[in-house]
């Protein structure tokens, strides 16, 4: 009778034990909770638990924990002040794959917030750990150390170099081969963030072979496994001309544009993204792309899209643009000043407008051919406006009067320069009519339209002070013209005439 | 001589006269002299003085004469070459400007070639467009399917589950209104499924063929088992009568291991052998090489075959057994050999 008793009291024990890991797992799981919990003390009284003989409290324990953890990095530090890490390292490696997989969701909430809690993370062995775990044969737990790895890694590039150094980059190779769908993301994903701090990390996911198995996935169905794949590439090919050239030779480039169609925005970012780190490099990688027709499939991109997913395809477009004047007739024979000048007018964001007047300018600054295509297609007020406009911000603002002073400089499409005259401050109409002086003495139905359009009478009133650049130009127009001309048009010549009228002695 | 003597003195006197005189005069005559001399002697060495100029004139002519033509020479040979030079710099300049624009034209800005690739490129650029436009329209397409599809199901399992709603005979269900001229379209759908059959519990998960016998698990009870007092009689103890009802299942190998095991294991061999083969000939190593037949000695020998090894065996003297009957064995047969009957061999005892 007394046996059982005393086990009763060890068996309710235990229950309530459970009850009480189970209830707090599940109150962490809502924000709103837990700050409760934590003046409650949650962390004193979990930390025992982590140390608990049934294996179910301990998993649930850590479950709990990794909720608090990831909620905020206060609490995350408190987990590392705890002294719990050490402790889940050491059974990271001994326990079941359960609790494997709980530990390493800890070590991935408390990584997760900053550089210096990574950083704890790394100090207490985690890494070590969580690379063991990675041999795993279990699917889950292999997902929770890639996961945690990658959330390490993302920091800063000492921390991704600790990853490397920990020897994770083959199994995440080999996790990315696995047939989960779920493993396989996570695993692209940790890849992305370790190479996207330096080339020398980038070239080591690259020796490891990550971009033939990255290049297969491509066509897989799966959105989001897509854009992590996507990201893992462009975070790749974004350090230098030998990784962009390597991505270039898994074959990817058909297949990707089709991609660019995809009803995920986030897979078509990722994948403007993997073509602009492509295209920026060298005018081969640029030509290679315009080749494959990937400039179209951008600009109906740039078309399709709204908002910050455009971003990178506008600005593939002028990296391609900037290479040379070839591509850049490419990127204006396949229309993309259209979608450019529509991305600048309708999007209401400053970057994306500076990026597109960016690209814009790379379009023209080449030849008067250039100008002439973007000038028709009515960029040049638009890029005005934005350089004008009270409420832009200084990198629009610069952006946009880079971009004019490029293309006005090869303008000579004058019908387009006109109506600048009007409205342009002194420093950018000093380009509009030094373009004017340039043309003018050499065309004369120029001369003509110039003055009909009412030209001539806009120069005569521009203020300028004698010796400037603008002065001179304004001369070598009015040497154009007949003397009379000229007079007639500048201001006060009215009052001239009827002074004279005045001053006139009738003859008798 | 008085006379004499006294012209004596007029003569001293004219002597001394004149000598007075040619002596005022000698200093003038001297003077004089001396300039006649000076006249002459210089316009003696004068005229050799002369005389020399004129020599070194005539040798500093011929020597300057010389020199001017020399450097004369030097003179037109340079210039001519500047002339030459010059010329032949702007034959070169004429020659450069020509092949530069012809290789320019011809090899880094070919108007033509410019204007095809860039014709091309529209083109490839249409292509790219209308194959991408095809590739989503198709995937939408797909997608869409997808949609009616789950969407279908749901109708279905929604009509399954509330088939209960369906018009028997006499009493109209809810959607067949006696007061519509025909039911809606719920009702068409209630009668073209079939209710969700009453729910059986599933013995096991699959019926795979399973050599772990994982599927036979009998999952014991999530909570502890039961704190009962002991139930008076002779029974036995609840843990025991647990333990007993949850004992993991443990079949022997004979009957954990299939029955087709064999041939399962031949059909995978087969296959994988078929998946790893490189080419359907077989490798012949070379080292076996076609020999022709060589017959044996015994039976290709001249004076014909020997009887031994296909005639008798062994030899038999009939004419010396006892009875031409066989012997029978006197004991009784081993059981398991006759049971399993014919699949020995009787044999000769």
């Amino acid at each position: 009778m007394s046996h059982r008793q005393v086990l009763q009291v060890f068996e309710q024990y235990q229950k309530s034990r459970t009850q009480f890991v189970q209830t707090v797992a599940e109150l962490a799981s809502r924000p709103q909770n837990i700050e409760t919990l934590q003046n409650a003390g949650v962390m004193s009284l979990l930390r025992p638990l982590l140390l608990d003989i049934v294996p179910t409290i301990q998993q649930t324990a850590a479950l709990a924990l990794g909720r608090l953890a990831n909620y905020n990095d206060d609490l995350a530090e408190a987990v590392v002040k705890g002294d719990i890490l050490p402790q889940l390292v050491y059974s990271l490696a001994e326990q079941n794959r359960f609790y494997k997989k709980a530990a390493a969701f800890v070590l991935r909430a408390v990584a997760k917030h900053s550089p210096q809690l990574a950083q704890s993370v790394v100090d207490c062995g985690a890494l070590d750990a969580l690379v063991i775990c990675l041999e795993e044969f279990d699917p889950g737990v292999k997902e929770s150390a890639a996961w945690a790895l990658g959330y390490i890694a993302r920091h800063n590039a000492e921390l991704a170099q600790a990853v490397v150094d920990a020897g994770a980059v083959p199994l995440l190779v080999l996790c990315i081969q696995e047939p989960e769908l779920s493993l396989k993301r996570i695993a692209a994903s940790a890849l992305s963030d370790i190479c996207k701090h330096s080339p020398e990390l980038a070239q080591t996911v690259v020796d490891a072979g990550a971009i033939a198995h990255l290049a297969q996935m491509i066509l897989n169905p799966d959105a989001k496994l897509k854009r992590q794949v996507f990201s893992a590439l462009s975070q790749i090919s974004k350090h230098s001309v030998d990784l962009a050239e390597m991505v270039v030779e898994a074959e990817i480039f058909p297949a990707v544009l089709t991609c660019l169609k995809d009803p995920d925005e986030y897979v078509k970012k990722n994948v403007a993204t993997l073509i602009r780190e492509i295209a920026k490099h060298t005018p081969e990688l640029a030509q290679l792309i315009v080749n494959a027709g990937g400039v179209a499939a951008v600009v109906d991109y740039v078309g399709e899209s709204r908002g910050n997913v455009r971003l990178p395809g506008i600005m593939m477009l002028g990296y391609v643009a900037a290479h040379s004047e070839n591509l850049a007739m490419a990127v204006i024979v396949s229309k993309g000043v259209v979608q450019l000048a529509i991305a600048l007018s309708e999007e209401p964001e400053d970057h994306i407008q500076a990026a597109s007047a960016w690209a814009l300018g790379q379009l023209g600054r080449h030849t008067p051919e250039h100008a002439k295509a973007v000038a028709v297609a009515n960029v040049l007020p638009k890029l005005l406006q934005c350089y004008l406009r009270a409420d832009a911000s200084e990198d629009l603002q610069t952006k946009s009067k880079k971009a004019l002073k490029n293309i006005l400089q090869k303008c000579v499409h004058l019908p387009a320069l006109e109506p600048l005259l009007h409205d342009a401050p002194p420093n950018i109409l000093k380009h509009v009519v030094g373009q004017f002086s340039k043309v003018l003495p050499h065309d004369s139905k120029a001369r003509r339209l110039f003055v009909t359009s009412a030209g001539l009478k806009k120069i005569q009133e521009i203020k300028t002070e004698p010796g400037t650049a603008l002065s001179e130009y304004i001369n070598t127009i009015n040497n154009c013209y007949p003397e009379e001309i000229v007079k007639y048009y500048s201001p006060g010549y009215s009052d001239a005439l009827l002074e004279r009228v005045d001053g006139y002695q009738p003859r008798s | 001589m008085v006379k004499l003597h006294q012209e004596n003195d007029a003569i001293i006197e004219e002597i001394y006269q004149r000598k007075n005189d040619a002596e005022i005069a000698r200093q003038r005559e001297y003077v004089a002299a001396v300039q006649i001399q000076a006249f002459f002697r210089g316009c003696r060495v004068r005229s050799y003085m002369r005389h020399l100029h004129n020599s070194a004139k005539i040798l500093q002519k011929r020597w300057r004469g010389f020199l001017g033509r020399q450097f004369y020479r030097i003179l037109v040979k340079n210039s001519v070459l500047i002339m030459k030079l010059n010329f032949y710099n702007g034959m070169a300049t004429k020659v450069q400007k020509v092949w530069r624009g012809y290789y320019v034209r011809k090899y880094v800005f070919n108007y033509y070639s410019r204007k095809r690739y860039l014709e091309a490129l529209q083109i490839k650029n249409e292509l790219v467009r209308s194959e991408l436009e095809e590739f989503s329209e198709q995937q939408e397409h797909v997608r869409q399917r997808q949609r009616e599809m789950e969407h279908k199901k749901r109708r279905e399992h929604m009509a399954r589950k509330h088939h209960f709603l369906i018009s028997t005979h006499v009493i109209p269900g809810i959607y067949n209104s006696p007061f519509l001229p025909y039911p809606t379209e719920t009702e068409y759908l209630l009668r073209s499924v079939k209710p969700h059959p009453p729910k059986v519990k599933k013995k096991t998960e699959d019926n795979q063929y399973d050599p772990s016998w994982k599927s036979y698990d009998t999952t014991p009870p999530k909570q502890l088992p039961p704190l009962t007092r002991k139930p008076q009689g002779p029974f036995r103890t609840p843990e025991d009568v647990q333990k007993q009802r949850y004992k993991p299942f443990e079949p022997t190998l004979r009957v954990a291991t299939s029955f087709w095991s064999l041939e399962d294991a031949r059909q995978d061999m087969k296959a994988k052998e078929w998946t790893t083969r490189v080419i359907d000939d077989k490798f012949i190593p070379f080292s076996r090489r076609e020999h022709k037949y060589d017959p044996l000695l015994h039976t290709s020998s001249s004076y014909g075959h020997l009887p031994y090894g296909s005639k008798y065996y062994r030899e038999e003297f009939i004419d010396k057994h006892v009875t031409l009957e066989p012997f029978k064995t006197a004991v009784p047969p081993i059981p398991v050999f006759e049971k399993l009957n014919n699949t020995f061999s009787q044999g000769q005892v």
